[in-house]
């Protein structure tokens, strides 16, 4: 890993980021596929406590640079990652790092919602137990409702815990999801498109949620809606051909965008 | 007979689409759209029709013609003569062997007769149903032609004809299945009228020599199917304990640890195993495994029998490998990739991953994997034959010589049979007896695939 910082970050950081603190620091990262080369030299100062939104037309890169946080790249054999990525000033590259506890760390939603084929309780139950977070029965199940009762879906599925995950419909599926990443209590929650899948009425309660869990949590998510980006997140970060074109305070990027390219985005112009 | 007949059908069929979907063309004239349905619709539609009535006139004529000729070959004889099935099909063996020409000796004047009437009645049955059938296509095709109108539904009437023939289809598949349960359940009635269900379900004794003299010893023999049924289930159990965690384990290695070149090489290397004939396995478990355990065995001072339960067991168990491990392979591979992403995403390993997630999502297949290989190895006759012996030892030592449902079945019915005896019939028992196991085996396997079963998309 290549620590040699070889561009700073705009000296104008965006006031979020100087109003918080410091939760993921990225330099200079290359992302390649083989010979693809995805993501290309890219920087970036995400905030602790706020909503980031990455955006940008379809390919351009977010969902690698998002899997490049957790490391859910090591899981492809022909993706290779340069640069150097720290959370809390750790280099998450180090070779002596272990991976396993990196993403415990870091909670994750998919684009699709991917309950796993067991019960509602299980399914939240699941990352407390691979990591021996709960003493006992008690202190499990009072995870598990604490994470639904988060996730707010709690109320909804109570009587039914023991039922499969995969008999909810999809919103709930996806706040399931949610609960299911925040049962093991992460620092860092990142999103690939979560609403994608769901419909308008679901798709507003995952934003309201996000809106709460903000509060504790470091967010990070994907999103193709830009009305999405403008309701949630308080950075966003424009993505363009695997560059990151411009990133800024969320009210700055969409009133008065300095790049041509984002201007054209957020306009309709292309995307 | 047959052959000219299906060869008149299929000019007619071909006719009849083309004259149909040429009068509607001149229907529609030069208005296109006018037609309900498509010109070839129409053809289709008169095709159908046609191969339907033709088809109905073969089957139920065919057997009436050949009933007629027989009828009339045999009634050159005295009613007396040929009042028996066997002597019935010794005549007529008679009369087609004089009408081809290689009756062997001097034939008698009866049968020279005899010979005559039935070729007579032969060309007259072939020319009838040939006429017959032209006519009736020929009527179907005229008829046909006449209804094709601007409005008639051919497309509708078409989709209709198809569902039939799908129909039919299945209900061939089903009515056969059908028919083999009842013959068998029959003669199998036929052996429980000889010996008790009671002592052949329950019986612990199997030796169904019956005597040829009723005062040698041991003459009525003696029906127990269970030392069976132990020998099936402790080589079918051995069998399972070596291919179930083999196949498995092999599995999810394809599945999930090799490259796909390795995988490449290694899926069709294990397929390999299963295209092996069992006779192969069988004297190689003879031949090799067996004398290997016995010598082993021996050097621990146990005792041995050459043939052995284990021994064929053993290899079994390596012939079933390749049904566990293709089709868990298959299913495992069939497990979205977003649940394993789901899981490594909350800080599973590979291996967590893979027993948490993977396998209880693709369970229900590997179930049924498992029921196949256990229908497989239950079925199998030919290695326990070599491997495991003849004798109905009721024992559950694997190091012992015992026999199996199939291999008795098998005993039984090779070589000159009175097909009367309860020895023969006893095979058809036996035949019942396993239907139901593997009937039992599917039903359990489809409650367990319902109970585990998930939806993803
Ligand atoms: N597993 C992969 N293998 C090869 N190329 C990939 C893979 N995943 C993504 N890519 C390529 O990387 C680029 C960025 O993809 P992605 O990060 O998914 O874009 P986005 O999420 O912004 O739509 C695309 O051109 C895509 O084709
Ligand atoms: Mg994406």
């Amino acid at each position: 890993m290549d620590t040699m910082i070889k561009t700073p970050v705009a000296d104008s950081a965006p006031r979020i980021a100087r109003e918080r603190p410091l939760k993921i620091k990225a330099r200079n990262v290359d992302v390649y596929y083989g010979e693809k080369h995805a993501i290309n030299d890219l920087s970036i100062d995400i905030p602790d406590s706020a909503v980031s939104a990455f955006i940008g037309p379809s390919g351009c890169g977010k969902s690698t640079f998002l899997r490049s946080i957790n490391r859910m790249n090591d899981t492809i054999p022909s993706c290779r990652v340069t640069g150097n990525i720290e959370i809390d000033g750790r280099d998450i590259y180090d070779r002596t790092l272990d991976v396993v506890q990196l993403r415990a760390r870091i909670g994750m939603v998919f684009q699709k919602p991917n309950p796993f084929p067991k019960s509602i309780y299980e399914n939240v139950a699941y990352g407390p137990r691979i990591h021996g977070f709960a003493r006992n029965k008690t202190d499990l199940e009072e995870i598990v409702v604490t994470s639904l009762k988060k996730a707010g879906l709690f109320e909804e599925v109570k009587d039914r815990l023991d039922h499969s995950g995969t008999s909810l419909s999809g919103g709930q599926q996806q706040r399931l999801c949610i609960a299911r990443a925040i049962a093991v209590n992460p620092e860092v929650i990142l999103m690939d498109e979560p609403c994608s899948a769901l419909d308008p009425i679901a798709t507003a309660r995952i934003e309201e949620l996000i809106d709460e869990l903000r509060q504790n949590f470091c967010i990070v998510i994907v999103t193709h809606s830009m009305q999405q980006a403008a309701r949630v997140s308080q950075l966003t970060a424009f993505f363009h051909l695997g560059n990151l074109v411009e990133v800024g305070d969320t009210d700055d990027i969409f009133t008065a965008p300095k790049d041509k390219r984002t201007q054209d985005y957020i306009t309709g112009r292309f995307g | 007979m047959s052959g000219t007949y299906f060869a008149i059908m299929a000019a007619l069929v071909l006719a009849g689409f083309f004259l149909g979907a040429q009068r509607a063309r001149g229907v529609r004239g030069d208005q296109a759209g006018m037609l309900h349905s498509l010109p070839a619709y129409h053809g289709l539609y008169i095709a159908a029709a046609v191969l339907t009535v033709m088809m109905v006139i073969f089957v139920v004529g065919a057997p009436l013609a050949s009933h007629y000729v027989v009828s009339q070959g045999l009634g050159a004889f005295d009613p007396s003569e040929v009042a028996e099935q066997l002597h019935r099909d010794a005549a007529l063996r008679d009369i087609q062997n004089l009408i081809a020409g290689i009756y062997q000796g001097e034939p008698s004047d009866k049968l020279k007769a005899a010979a005559a009437a039935y070729s007579a009645a032969s060309s007259l049955v072939y020319w009838g149903l040939n006429i017959f059938g032209v006519l009736a296509g020929a009527a179907v095709i005229f008829w046909g032609l006449g209804r094709i109108t601007p409005e008639l539904r051919a497309r509708n009437q078409f989709e209709r004809f198809v569902k039939y023939v799908l129909l039919a289809s299945s209900g061939v598949a089903i009515l056969t299945t059908i028919g083999i349960v009842l013959s068998v359940v029959f003669e199998a009635m036929h052996f429980f009228s000889k010996v008790s269900p009671i002592d052949f379900l329950f019986g612990l004794q199997w030796s169904p020599q019956t005597a040829m003299r009723a005062d040698q010893v041991g003459s009525s023999g003696a029906f127990g199917i269970v030392p069976l049924i132990a020998g099936t289930l402790l080589i079918t159990v051995i069998a399972m304990l070596v291919a179930g965690p083999l196949g498995l384990f092999s599995a999810i290695y394809m599945a999930e640890y090799a490259t796909p070149r390795i995988r490449s090489v290694v899926k069709p290397i294990l397929e390999i195993l299963a295209g092996i004939p069992t006779v192969v396995l069988g004297f190689f478990a003879a031949l090799t495994v067996a004398p290997l355990i016995r010598g082993w065995g021996q050097s621990f001072g146990l005792d041995v029998a050459s043939e052995s339960a284990l021994a064929a067991g053993l290899v079994m168990g390596m012939m079933i490998i390749p049904f566990v491990s293709s089709l868990s392979d298959d299913v495992i591979n069939a497990v979205p990739q977003s649940l394993r992403d789901g899981s490594y995403a909350m800080g599973a390993t590979k291996s967590e991953t893979i027993k948490k997630v993977v396998l209880p999502a693709a369970l229900p297949g590997i179930v049924s994997a498992f029921m196949l290989a256990i229908s497989r190895a239950v079925g199998e006759t030919m290695i326990v034959v070599m491997a495991a012996g003849l004798a109905a030892n009721l024992t559950f030592n694997p190091l012992a010589a015992v026999t199996t449902v199939t291999v008795q079945i098998k005993t039984l019915l090779v070589g000159d049979q009175e097909f009367d005896s309860a020895k023969t019939l006893s095979a058809f028992a036996l035949g019942l007896v396993l239907f139901f196991f593997t009937l039992a085996l599917n039903y359990i396997a489809l409650k367990i695939v319902q109970k585990y079963r998930e939806q993803y998309d």
